[in-house]
């Protein structure tokens, strides 16, 4: 409706005059642009852009939410950066992204490979596998407590009917992070699987059977001709996972609290803590902004890295 | 895609998280009935904890009697788990959107006077309460919170399962011996059935200590006192339960509510817990009763008091301070509090409050009022309170799961306390 609009008055403008009008042109379709911005633009300013800024000016001060601020300068970033809990949770979470990047990726691409097959009924499992990517994260850990509960759990009992003893799962600090990758991955392995799929089915089929009548096997295939078509979609996972790994909270507030010990207290539990629980919300903002530095870092050298794997067919 | 895409997620998820730490109120934003601003009718907002896990109806019989004495006063009722009632206050006194009246703990009163957030309560009758109770509550001669309940914590016993054993009844001469003997011979795990349930955490460990003649905190309040021979033995007074007399984390202790249904569902001899859980041991059909908690070398009780704080901001201060004196003092109030045996009211008429003792069960209702006869108080340490809280329940919790011993959980949580004192 208004795109023949744009293009006619340009068209216009540039056969009554020469360069002015093309800039006033170029501005007229930015005003356009921005302003099919801005139902996006609004609202990502109001909540994003503004209280990002907020943050960053709180955490120049010492402030418990509700008395008046103390200006402290980079203090609170100094004090982070001594404080070993900082490290710790920085740790937790690495250990988090240790454990589940691997596991959601290789059973994702598992599903993936299965399910692009023809499979009979293989929409439906489709769906199945996707349920838990849309259900609440409170309703998954509640779930996943029950089934990794140590005394009446039934990982626990089908581990001792095979002759094993389960381990304390959340309630030992040596397995609490474990409970939590298996339960992460589980409800993720949808979203990554249906990434994948659709990178799968974007491989033309003359390239595989091209590579078949060369003789090469399922492996070989899956190995130099698969994956490396299937590298955009995997970049893709991967910086989404580390992105939303870096800032893993609910299944670890609903499943362990951070506990026992600390043993699970991740970076964004750590600010919600510090925030909410001990009052510190100028220490909490800082931590928030450290972390936003990590993720962008880590996010920038993905970027460059692509080039050496990805391969855009 | 879009390469400029994972720089603007990585912005969008940090915003994500900025908001998710920002989104903790629960409370209803405060409706001050601007509908219709020249009728005289007035809605107030009341959040509490207090009423939350059983309460509930009895708080609702106290806002309409105070809404039928009242005539075009509406009072709208939060009530959410204590567990989650701090953070949401805090967060709602900073939002702005506190309640016009809301629950204040003696333990956070100094910090939220302090700050500006409570009303000084004007125009209510203050002699209709306990001196000492109102006295907490006031700051430089000026009133700023109404006491609303007291309570204490007893032990709970299930006279059958004594019967059964043929076991005599706890009264107030036992001590930490008498109840670990016979928490033991109590203890059957075959029938599921446990002796002895005792929360591992701070709050239990900080009256452990007195009931063992020691003191939390040193004399000046600048490190713990606790590092001791008989601080540890305080510690290893409730970390051995676990597992012996009294299930371990791994079989749900800490978990909520998992030691109320162990109790009423006649599954649990002795139960350390607080005078506001009479009503859901009633309802259990139990026959059951209390006693003072043992002590070792001196007996100690916890006690608790609560009060009603009216909001600075609030657009209805006489409204909201009418509703917490209402709350707190009136003999309505007190009445649905005692026949309920909810928490006791802080009000001075001892005849409305000795009826307390002919209310019913449990029998030994006199063991509520002579546990005050000896009180520990929880210390304070101000602005760090939640940090030392945090500190002694993961070192009792590593203790009680076996990882390290009552030792080194009690000379680890003074090491860690002493530098947050020092910091």
């Amino acid at each position: 409706m208004t795109a023949p609009a744009v293009s006619r008055r340009p068209t216009r403008g540039a056969t009554r005059t020469g360069g002015r009008s093309r800039s006033a042109a170029r501005r007229r379709t930015g005003w356009w642009a921005l302003a099919f911005l801005l139902p996006s633009a609004l609202p990502l300013a109001a909540f994003v852009i503004v209280p990002m800024l907020g943050a960053g000016w709180i955490s120049l001060h010492e402030w418990n939410l509700i008395g008046s601020m103390h200006w402290v300068g980079l203090g609170n970033y100094a004090a982070l950066l001594r404080d070993p809990a900082t490290l710790a949770a920085f740790g937790h979470t690495l250990g988090y992204l240790a454990g589940y990047l691997p596991l959601v990726y290789g059973g994702g691409l598992g599903l993936a490979l299965a399910l692009n097959t023809a499979l009979h009924g293989r929409a439906l499992l489709r769906g199945v596998y996707f349920l838990p990517v849309v259900t609440s994260w409170i309703v998954v850990a509640l779930v996943w407590r029950w089934l990794l509960n140590p005394s009446v759990g039934i990982v626990n009992w089908t581990l001792a009917q095979l002759g094993v003893q389960g381990p304390g799962w959340w309630t030992d600090p040596a397995w609490s992070m474990a409970s939590v990758v298996l339960a992460s991955a589980w409800k993720d392995l949808g979203f990554v699987m249906v990434i994948l799929l659709a990178g799968l089915q974007a491989i033309p089929t003359e390239v595989l059977e091209a590579a078949r009548v060369d003789g090469a096997g399922w492996w070989r295939r899956l190995w130099s001709v698969v994956l490396p078509l299937l590298s955009p979609s995997t970049f893709f996972v991967v910086v989404i996972s580390l992105i939303n790994g870096f800032q893993v909270f609910d299944q670890v507030y609903a499943m362990t609290a951070g506990g026992p010990n600390g043993s699970s207290e991740v970076v964004v539990l750590r600010i919600q803590q510090l925030a909410f629980r001990y009052g510190e919300a100028g220490s909490a903002s800082a931590l928030s902004w450290l972390l936003f530095a990590v993720i962008l870092a880590i996010t920038l050298v993905q970027i460059r890295g692509q080039r050496r794997w990805v391969t855009y067919a | 895609m879009n390469r400029r895409t994972p720089a603007t997620l990585a912005v969008g998820a940090l915003a994500l998280t900025l908001a998710a730490c920002s989104s903790g109120s629960t409370s209803d934003p405060s409706d001050t009935g601007g509908a219709s601003p020249a009728a005289q009718d007035v809605t107030i907002t009341y959040t509490g904890f207090i009423a939350n896990g059983g309460n509930e109806d009895n708080l609702a019989q106290i806002v309409q009697a105070f809404e039928a004495a009242n005539p075009g006063v509406t009072v709208k009722v939060t009530t959410m788990a204590y567990a989650d009632y701090g953070t949401a206050l805090q967060t709602d006194l900073a939002a702005g959107t506190a309640s016009d009246v809301f629950d204040v703990e003696y333990a956070n009163y100094g910090a939220y006077q302090a700050e500006g957030v409570l009303a000084p309560i004007d125009g209510v009758d203050t002699s209709v309460y306990t001196p000492s109770l109102l006295d907490a509550y006031q700051t430089d001669g000026t009133q700023y919170a109404l006491p609303s309940s007291f309570s204490d914590v007893v032990l709970f016993y299930n006279k059958d399962l004594f019967d059964a054993a043929g076991l005599s009844y706890p009264d107030s001469s036992w001590t930490w011996a008498d109840e670990q003997a016979a928490a033991k011979k109590l203890t059957d795990t075959a029938a599921g059935v446990w002796g002895d349930y005792q929360p591992i955490s701070y709050y239990e460990f900080y009256k452990a200590l007195a009931q063992n003649g020691v003191p939390f905190l040193s004399d000046d309040g600048k490190s713990v006192a606790f590092d001791t021979p008989a601080g540890v033995e305080a510690a290893q007074w409730l970390i051995g339960k676990s597992g012996t007399t009294m299930p371990t984390a791994e079989q749900g202790a800490g978990t909520p509510d998992f030691d109320t249904t162990l109790f009423t569902s006649g599954k649990l001899a002795m139960w350390h817990t607080g005078i506001w859980m009479f009503g859901k041991a009633a309802d259990a059909g139990l026959n059951w009763d209390i006693a003072v908690e043992p002590g070792n070398t001196t007996q100690a009780s916890a006690m608790f008091s609560n009060a009603l704080g009216v909001s600075a901001t609030s657009k209805h201060v006489k409204e909201a301070t009418a509703f917490a004196a209402f709350l707190s003092g009136s003999q309505e109030a007190a009445k649905v509090r005692l026949d309920a045996g909810w928490e006791l009211p802080p009000i001075s008429d001892q005849s409305v409050l000795s009826s307390y003792l002919d209310k019913g069960e449990p029998a030994n209702r006199q063991a509520v009022f002579d546990s005050l006869d000896h009180v520990a108080l929880p210390p304070t340490i101000g602005e760090k309170q939640n940090q030392m809280v945090d500190i002694v329940n993961n070192q009792l919790t590593e203790a009680a799961a076996g990882r390290m011993t009552a030792a080194q959980a009690v000379s680890e949580a003074a090491k860690q306390i002493n530098a947050l004192l020092a910091g």
